[in-house]
């Protein structure tokens, strides 16, 4: 009886094995097609990896993908093997596997978002040398890796001229993801900004730790608004998104009161109609398309850094929330300071060491 | 029914009850599960590199899939196999970057250390519940903050070379090989599965066939028992945590050492820590078990990163997947009884 | 006389085992009806069969003459069958009321009628002269007293048969008598019992007719009052069961065990050993008799480093034990059975051969430079198993599937086995049927007779009076007298274990 109940198991496992051998051939087959299909129609395709935040994280990656889709619209692609995909890490340890399989799937060009991914992309770049990648937020030295900068100082400092002239109580706060260089750039410009504005007000930074944990972004938000804190700006992904639900929240309980947030990225006033003053907007989704375009038309950049300021549309301010009492003053001052910027009289400091010599007229 | 054939058969029917319900769950929201699964598979086995690619995975979670059933089978919940692995992994990287000796000696050294470092942060939370009686999930749970916290600081502070994360460890100090990676055509496979190997012999070996075992197994099956029998129970408990925590620190060194070469300052957990309980308890808290249900852990989800491009399938699904295998193992009780039913019906 | 249950040629089989074979019991209305067997001979299982657990493959049951078919317990409810469990199923943090009424509850709009409740389960309690208050936490009462909720709880379920399962294996000899009380005024308002037993003496007391089983097989039914101790004893285990266990006259020697003003705290800070003075010595059993509670457990964990002493010092031959590790003080030559042989004589995981050597593995040639050596291990088991008769299919099996009596008797082989120079003993046959005691006994003897020093716990008088050479009381703490069999009667030790008395019963001398 033991023996019958066994042989039904073994032929239980012997009937899946049969079951995914097959499933194995017939995607065989459909592979074969799909490189078949690929080689004639031609489409110059582009993928990319995004970190663990993923496409929906309404800020850094969703911008990439944004970018993506827009090269795919303006080309007539779909999403798919012969146009433009992604894929998501879940953990650090993906990042390679992930650019490997696009790559190997036979997409001409592999972006890797996100600084994390340096020593992915370099190596990967290293192993597939006639394979093209870019990666945003860092600089990979490979002749086939393109990558891209943004002066993300730039954005923060015209963000921080708005939050200085739109606070009452003089008290701004600033929520930092990971203490990273990128977020320091944020960081430095913010506080250059708030500076040249109104050098009496006074920034409370703070870092979450994490790009993920909206919930940790939304405690550090009521303790800042409950400290006096009138303006918070973040630059910290999907932990900001508490920001936002923690202003929005303050505001529809007494409404009077002065609560603003500026968002990051991208222009992120959906996120709070009432309250998002501004956003210091990095058009990640335009350096993206860009990149592409520029490979689909044989000049890919590689082995070379771009790197996007205010001078090339690469970053900038969102639009002034209309609702703001300072609006007015915020544009004319913006105005004033995107010029200094653009013509080089004033350099926005990229790092705290910077801010410390750093003097606005 | 044999225990046995009912033990190997509980995770099984587990593994296949969390396929038919993952099935079910895509046909309802419109995904075919044939192209699906085919894409799990040949996302895991399909190509040699993705295979080099499960096995790297594989190994660090059978060496914390070890970190918890060794603990469990003395009677402990250790549940900071994530903290452990941490800090294992910064050890080795620190070994890694800044020495500069003989391969024989370097690689060994970085290994030890990362035993030592999670071989101490285990420590603490078993001194604790030997001393005090506190409770070690709790302490274990604390102690994975403690460590992700000031490993990140760390890693900002004294070992930063620019974005966030350490140098790269010597070639000295590390397990990757360019033969593995070259028959895996540029997988990131290294050598670490030999020692996670290894080290499922060791756990089988040292708790099955050794005075210390027996003292280890009596005290987490009978406390009292084994302190009538004249063993240390506090001692037992503390050199299981000891030993629970050195090979989750091994398993951080299989990420320094072998797949990253690494650390970079990390946003959050990674996870591998509690997969490993997950490991722990399909495998049955054996070593064995421990090795094929970290397989299947490592096949998953590597192959479910191409699921998403190959089949569109959102790769939350493969997540739910996993989590209802974990669900069925885990409510075995109730596989059991039916098992049982089953085997009596057979006797009539 | 009618009878209101019949269960007729009932045969039940697990696999390839028949654990009742062709087995006839008739109970008839008003009687108590005693269920005589050893450990293990199948009375649970027929017992499981009236009350719905199982389904019989052979036989019939029927009720006030009607053939009925009992498929679950709720069915055996229903026609009037309750049944008071061995391991009592009450939930500690409830109150008595609520306790019996869980699964019945009276309700009045949605709400749970407590007083209602209450007022009913304290008419049951007063009519059947049980006395529980019906407002007491089960935590807080007496194991006797929650054997009462058990009761109460068929009873307010409307039983009329009470099936009462080995009832007296948990409770002391004054709570056994207040018991047999009950009983009688159960029959008298108009129920049956039946009495699972392996106590002949309760039979004797208590019951009107008593059936035998043994080894599954039905052995007959007898008259209780036309039968004698000896005849069931005999009926029961299948052969001539000796109840006085023959001893010589002992030769004690040397003080083996030298306990000087010992004081003991337990876990709330009370020294519930308090001045303790006793010698053993070797060549002699010493019993030790009082009521539960005396301090007995704390006084032999004390002895074997369980527990940590306060002061005093203890002695085993001229080697202090105070402060030593239970290893080394197992070392020195102290064996131990324990008195809760699940909790503290064997991990119930291991397979039997590991428990055998479970003080012993680390030494040779079990254990060799740290690696054990399993072909040493099971042939000790397997030489411990035949010696001392432990009933095991294999030396492999788990402790935990073998049966109470036989995992008692391979906690003897193996403490006998390491011939220690002194011998603890607590409550060894607790729950055992009179073959295991016998042998028990004897082994008990037999270590006497080779010159060791047995000290013997238990709070069976018919034990401590039938295996000791001396006997010391134990009261609050101290022993109030030592005292030898021969000399006195159950009557005497009864009254200085209750504590009064003491200045006529003897001055803690040696006798």
């Amino acid at each position: 009886m033991k023996k019958r109940k066994f042989g039904l198991a073994l032929s239980l496992v012997l009937a899946a094995g049969t079951l995914l051998g097959a499933c194995g051939k017939s995607n065989d087959d459909t592979k074969n097609n799909a490189s078949k299909g690929e080689n004639k129609e031609k489409a110059y395709t582009v993928a990319m990896v995004t970190d663990v935040g993923g496409v929906d994280d309404k800020s850094f990656n969703q911008s990439a993908w944004k970018g993506l889709q827009d090269y795919g619209k303006e080309n007539g692609l779909e999403k798919g093997k012969n146009g433009f995909d992604y894929l998501q890490s879940t953990s650090d340890a993906d990042y390679s596997t992930n650019l490997n399989t696009l790559s190997r799937q036979g997409y001409n060009l592999v972006f890797g978002i996100g600084f994390l991914m340096h020593n992915a992309v370099d190596e990967i770049a290293q192993q597939q040398p006639k394979s093209n990648f870019a990666i945003i937020d860092d600089e990979v030295k490979q002749p086939n890796v393109a990558s891209v900068l943004f002066k993300e100082q730039e954005a923060a400092f015209l963000a921080g001229v708005a939050a200085a002239l739109q606070t009452k109580s003089n008290k701004i706060g600033f929520i930092g993801g990971m203490k990273i260089p990128v977020i320091e750039r944020f960081e430095a410009g913010f506080l250059a900004g708030v500076q040249a504005a109104k050098p009496e007000a006074k920034v409370d930074v703070q870092y979450s730790g994490a790009f993920d944990k909206a919930e940790l972004g939304q405690t550090i938000a009521s303790k800042m608004y409950a400290s006096g804190d009138d303006v918070v700006f973040h630059a910290a992904g999907a932990t900001g998104n508490g920001l936002f639900k923690e202003a929005t929240d303050l505001k529809k309980k007494n409404p009077d009161k002065e609560i603003w947030a500026i968002g990051v990225d991208q222009d992120q006033s959906f996120m709070g109609p009432d309250v998002v003053l501004t956003s210091a907007m990095k058009r990640v989704d335009l350096a993206v398309k860009d990149v592409a375009d520029k490979a689909k038309d044989g000049k890919f950049p590689g082995g070379q850094t771009t790197v996007y300021g205010l001078h090339e549309d690469g970053v900038g301010l969102a639009p002034v929330n209309s609702k703001a009492s300072a609006k007015d003053a915020i544009d004319k001052a913006v105005k004033e300071w995107t010029a200094k910027i653009k013509d080089g009289s004033v350099k926005v400091p990229g790092t705290l060491k910077e801010l410390k010599t750093f003097k606005a007229q | 029914m044999s225990k046995r054939l009912r033990n190997i058969l509980t995770p099984l029917i587990a593994v296949v009850l969390g396929i038919i319900v993952g099935t079910i769950i895509m046909l309802v929201s419109g995904y075919d599960p044939v192209a699906a699964y085919t894409a799990l598979w040949n996302g895991a086995f399909g190509d040699v590199y993705y295979t080099g690619e499960v096995i790297r995975q594989v190994t660090p979670y059978i060496l914390a899939g070890l970190a918890v059933a060794f603990a469990f089978r003395v009677g402990l919940f250790n549940i900071g196999v994530e903290g452990q692995f941490i800090v294992g992994w910064l050890a080795a990287v620190w070994v890694g970057v800044s020495f500069d000796l003989p391969k024989i000696i370097h690689l060994p050294l970085a290994i030890i250390a990362a035993m030592v470092a999670g071989g101490i942060w285990a420590f603490i939370p078993g001194l604790l519940k030997a001393r005090f009686r506190v409770h070690e999930v709790i302490v274990t749970i604390m102690m994975n903050y403690i460590a992700l916290h000031s490993v990140n600081y760390i890693i900002n502070n004294k070992l930063n070379q620019g974005s966030s994360k350490t140098g790269m460890i010597h070639d000295s100090a590390s397990l990757r090989s360019p033969w593995l990676q070259e028959i895996t055509t540029h997988s990131t496979l290294h050598w670490g599965i030999i020692i996670a190997i290894i080290g499922c012999v060791f756990m089988w070996f040292l708790l099955e066939k050794t005075t210390r075992g027996f003292e280890l197994r009596a005290v987490g099956f009978n406390q009292d028992a084994a302190h009538y029998a004249g063993m240390s129970v506090n001692k037992n408990i503390i050199l299981s945590m000891v030993i629970s925590g050195c090979f989750a620190g091994v398993a951080g060194a299989m990420e320094g050492l072998g797949t990253f070469g690494y650390m970079a300052v990390q946003g959050g957990f990674t996870g591998v820590g509690f997969n490993g309980i997950a490991v722990a308890l399909l495998g049955g808290n054996t070593a064995i078990g421990v090795f094929f249900a970290a397989l299947l852990f490592g096949a998953l989800k590597i192959g479910a990163l191409s699921m998403p491009l190959e089949a569109g399938v959102p790769k939350e699904l493969v997540d739910i997947i996993i989590a209802l295998i974990v669900f069925f193992v885990a409510s075995s009780y109730i596989i059991r009884i039916v098992l049982d039913r089953f085997g009596k019906k057979e006797v009539k | 006389m009618e009878y209101v249950i019949e269960m007729l040629n009932i045969r039940k089989e697990f696999g390839n085992f028949v654990a009742n074979d062709n087995i006839t019991l008739q109970l008839k209305k008003g009687e108590i009806h005693a269920l005589l067997g050893e450990n293990g001979a199948g009375k649970t299982t027929l017992m499981n069969v009236l009350f719905g657990l199982y389904q019989p493959e052979q036989g019939e049951i029927r009720v006030k003459g009607k053939p009925v078919k009992i498929s679950n317990p709720n069915i055996a409810n229903d026609l009037g069958i309750g049944m008071v469990h061995q391991h009592f199923m009450l939930v500690d943090k409830f109150t008595v009321t609520e306790n019996i009424i869980l699964g019945k509850e009276i309700t009045t709009g949605g709400r749970i009628n407590l007083k209602k409740a209450e007022k009913e389960v304290r008419d049951i309690s007063e009519r059947y002269g049980l006395a529980v208050d019906p407002q007491a936490k089960i935590s807080e009462i007496s194991v006797g007293m929650q054997q009462r909720v058990e009761i109460l709880k068929t009873l307010y379920r409307g039983a009329e048969i009470l099936i009462f399962d080995e009832p007296t294996a948990v409770l002391t000899p004054q709570e056994i008598k207040e018991l047999i009380q009950i009983m009688k005024t159960l029959i008298k308002e108009g129920k049956s019992i039946i009495l699972i037993t392996h106590k002949l003496r309760e039979i004797m007391e208590v019951a009107d007719r008593c059936t035998v089983i043994r080894k599954g097989k039905g052995i007959g039914t007898v008259n209780v009052s036309e039968t004698n101790p000896n005849e069931l004893a005999n009926l029961m285990v299948g052969r001539e069961v000796v109840f006085k266990t023959e001893k010589k006259e002992g030769i004690p020697k040397e003080d083996v065990l030298d306990v000087k003003d010992l004081v003991v705290k337990d876990a709330r800070g009370i020294a519930v050993v308090n001045g303790l003075n006793l010698t053993v010595r070797a060549g002699e059993i010493v019993g030790i008799a009082g009521v539960d509670g005396n301090g007995q457990s704390e006084f032999i964990e004390a002895i074997t480093g369980l527990r940590k002493a306060e002061s005093g010092s203890i002695k085993l031959n001229d080697n202090e034990l105070m402060g030593l590790t239970p290893r080394k003080i197992t070392e020195t030559g102290v064996g131990h059975i324990p008195q809760d042989r699940h909790k503290h004589g064997l991990v119930l995981n291991y397979p039997i051969a590991e428990n055998m050597v479970l003080q012993t593995y680390y030494k040779k040639p079990f254990s060799k430079n740290g690696i054990l050596n399993f072909k040493e291990i099971y042939s000790k088991a397997k030489k411990l198993i035949a010696e001392f008769d432990v009933r095991t299919p294999s030396e492999y099996a788990l402790a935990r599937a073998l049966s109470g009596g036989n995992q008692q008797k391979a906690i003897i082989g193996r403490e006998v086995d390491r011939n220690p120079d002194l011998l603890i003993a607590a409550q060894p046959t607790r729950g055992l049927d009179v073959g295991a005691i016998e042998f028990i006994h004897k082994r008990l003897i037999e270590q006497r007779d080779n010159g060791k020093a047995v000290l013997l716990v238990s709070f069976e008088l018919d034990e401590i009076m039938n295996v000791s050479d001396r006997i010391a009381v134990i009261y609050e703490g101290r022993i109030v007298a030592v005292v030898n069999p021969k000399e006195t009667t159950e009557q005497e030790l009864g009254l200085l274990m209750a504590g009064s008395n003491r200045k006529e019963a003897g001055e803690g001398t040696h006798v």
